[in-house]
């Protein structure tokens, strides 16, 4: 079984004449270890997709399963849990908490768990350290570049060592070279086993992926291959087994 | 990093809505502080000062008759012709258990007089105790010695006498030594000279026709007294004045009432105040509170945090309101207490209590704000990630 299962997901807001059909009827799975790429236009779905694989919005209809954990059964407090323990979130305009410093943000999915104080601080610094941070620890979000918020970011995703990643226009407010910095970190996590859904609009970010979901008024559209076709289009050389692996 | 980290460091980062909430509550805080210690401060002083309005017991004879006069208009005769009392009896009050509380005991020998062709009432009294009794007396001269009198403003004015000026008293020469200011009582109306000497005039030798005993009254069981010299002059009956006990106890309630009805409503002002800045804060926070949930933290972990930053505050407020407070009563007894006799001084039950109050006040008015807060939707919080 896949290690990630979404069957008929649904998303309706509104109701009467109102109503919003914000995804229709989409399946898909993604197996662990898998770097996955949701592309769309604006108002697509593709946003109320990843709320809705990140545990946050319930879907009208369907069903998602996560390592066979069917996530919308579960209870409002048991859902955060598994936010806690499966997913980590990178968001795209970082949502850094202002007044906490650089370690202090990378600790915050620590906050709730049951550790000492210098364990979530070690755990934070080595998670700092993966993404090339090390030494701006006791820095303020507001003290730092953009690229490094967007570290802090990924950072703070992976300090508890959730098997999934969920990141939405990681490199949306980055210029061209910290966006290839960026990416690199993600297939870096990727490659150490980490599974990856990534929104975006960036057809070169999305190369990085090594399978894209195209979401279009709601409903999925393409499936496996996108990548190959995208890749030559755009003329990037194929690299690494099945010519999945773009980049190395 | 835990909760207590990120409330903590909330409150460094909104300064300007933490010292409002800390203004509003220790506003709250210092005036209950103010008013209680206020209060308690003033409650004492004016104990003192009751003690300096003067008799509150009365000892008079037993009597079969019911009395026929009021207010000084007399419709049956002058009641005083009357039994009188052994004067070595009331020594004993002296023993009684609460003699502590004994503050001044004045006998009072009455008879009438003809004075200058008028009936005039003479008083005996023991003029060194009547300082403690009276001591709204003012007299216009010097307190009498054994051939002296004192008359009363009105009895100056019918007899047409002054200081210095002799009388005769049943035939015996005394000189007006003083005259005493009005004091709208019957006191106007009377000759007074000192006790021994009316004793001697009026045939009455080791006999009074009544007593007054002013009791200090912090702590003072008057009921008790009563009983108390009661049993030890067994001829006489003794009576509470219950108007001026009561009084001074009504006034208290009064004065107390009115404090916790202020106290009241100064606190439910501040409570608003923290309710609605800590509805402010949250709304502000949505976002931050949506990257909460949405990394895990359970309701009640956003729940938590907010009352924690409440709690905070709150015990900061209590500490800097029962300070204020304590400066405020320092300068209102300052002001107020005109003979200085009032004081205050920090007491450790009142720091505790303000401490207490400020955080329940706190807590209580921060609930809704941390069920609101709790309750956000990440999605809906963060925008849709």
């Amino acid at each position: 079984m896949s290690y990630i299962r979404a069957e008929n997901l649904s998303k309706q807001y509104g109701s009467g004449d109102a109503a919003v059909m914000a995804i229709h009827d989409i399946d898909f799975t993604v197996e662990s270890g898998e770097f996955v790429s949701i592309m769309g236009e604006s108002g697509a779905g593709k946003s109320t997709l990843l709320s809705i694989v990140g545990a946050m919005n319930p879907p009208s209809s369907g069903k998602f399963v996560v390592d066979e954990i069917d996530v919308y059964r579960l209870g409002s407090e048991k859902r955060t849990d598994f936010r806690r323990e499966f997913i980590g979130f990178v968001f795209q305009s970082f949502h850094l908490v202002p007044y906490l410093t650089v370690v202090e943000n990378v600790m915050l999915p620590l906050t709730t768990i049951k550790a000492n104080k210098k364990r979530k601080r070690v755990l934070a610094e080595a998670s700092l350290n993966q993404v090339g941070l090390a030494g701006k620890e006791q820095r303020l979000p507001s003290q730092i570049s953009g690229g490094e918020k967007n570290r802090v970011a990924i950072a703070r995703a992976i300090v508890n060592d959730p098997p999934v990643l969920l990141a939405d226009e990681p490199t949306g407010n980055l210029d061209s070279k910290t966006t290839h910095e960026i990416m690199g970190l993600l297939q870096r996590l990727n490659q150490e086993g980490t599974t990856i859904l990534m929104v975006t609009h960036s057809q070169d970010c999305a190369t990085y992926a090594k399978r894209i979901l195209r979401v279009s008024d709601g409903r999925l559209i393409e499936g496996e291959g996108l990548v190959e076709a995208l890749c030559l289009d755009r003329k990037i050389p194929l690299t690494g087994a099945g010519g999945l692996m773009l980049r190395a | 990093m835990n909760l207590r980290d990120i409330a903590f460091k909330n409150l460094l980062r909104r300064k300007a809505k933490a010292l409002f909430v800390l203004a509003g509550l220790a506003i709250g805080v210092s005036t209950v502080v103010a008013l209680i210690s206020f209060t308690d401060a003033m409650t004492e002083n004016i104990n003192h000062k009751l003690e300096k309005y003067g008799a509150n017991i009365l000892i008079v004879p037993k009597t079969e008759n019911l009395s026929l006069t009021y207010g000084g208009l007399s419709l049956g005769g002058v009641s005083f012709e009357m039994q009188e009392i052994r004067e070595q009896d009331l020594t004993k009050i002296r023993s009684i258990k609460n003699a502590a509380n004994v503050a001044g005991l004045g006998p009072l020998v009455f008879g009438v007089v003809n004075v200058e062709g008028h009936r005039v009432l003479l008083a005996g009294v023991d003029f060194e105790a009547n300082w403690v009794l009276k001591p709204w007396w003012k007299i216009d001269g010097a307190i009498p010695g054994e051939n002296g009198v004192v008359l009363g403003s009105e009895t100056a004015a019918v007899l047409g006498l002054n200081q210095g000026s002799p009388v005769t008293i049943r035939g015996r020469q005394f000189i007006v030594s003083g005259v005493l200011k009005p004091t709208g009582s019957q006191d106007d109306q009377l000759i007074f000279m000192p006790l021994k000497t009316a004793q001697g005039i009026l045939n009455k030798e080791g006999l009074v026709s009544m007593a007054e005993v002013a009791a200090l009254c912090k702590d003072c069981p008057i009921p008790e007294m009563v009983r108390q010299i009661s049993e030890v002059v067994p001829g006489a009956k003794v009576m509470a004045i219950q108007q001026v006990v009561k009084g001074r106890m009504e006034t208290l309630a009064q004065f107390k009432k009115f404090s916790y009805g202020v106290s009241i409503v100064v606190v439910l002002v501040g409570s608003l105040v923290v309710l609605v800045t800590m509805m402010g804060s949250v709304r502000e926070r949505t976002q931050e509170i949506g990257i909460f949930r949405a990394i895990g933290f359970r309701k009640s972990h956003v729940f938590k945090i907010v009352l924690l930053e409440a709690g905070f505050i709150s015990a900061a407020a209590g500490i800097l309101g029962y300070l204020a407070g304590f400066a405020v009563t320092k300068g209102a007894i300052h002001l107020f207490s005109e003979s200085g006799g009032a004081s205050i001084q920090p007491s450790f039950e009142l720091i505790g209590g303000s401490v207490a109050l400020a955080v329940l006040v706190g807590l209580m008015a921060s609930v809704y704000p941390a069920y609101l807060a709790s309750r956000m939707d990440p999605n809906q919080a963060l925008n849709a990630i």
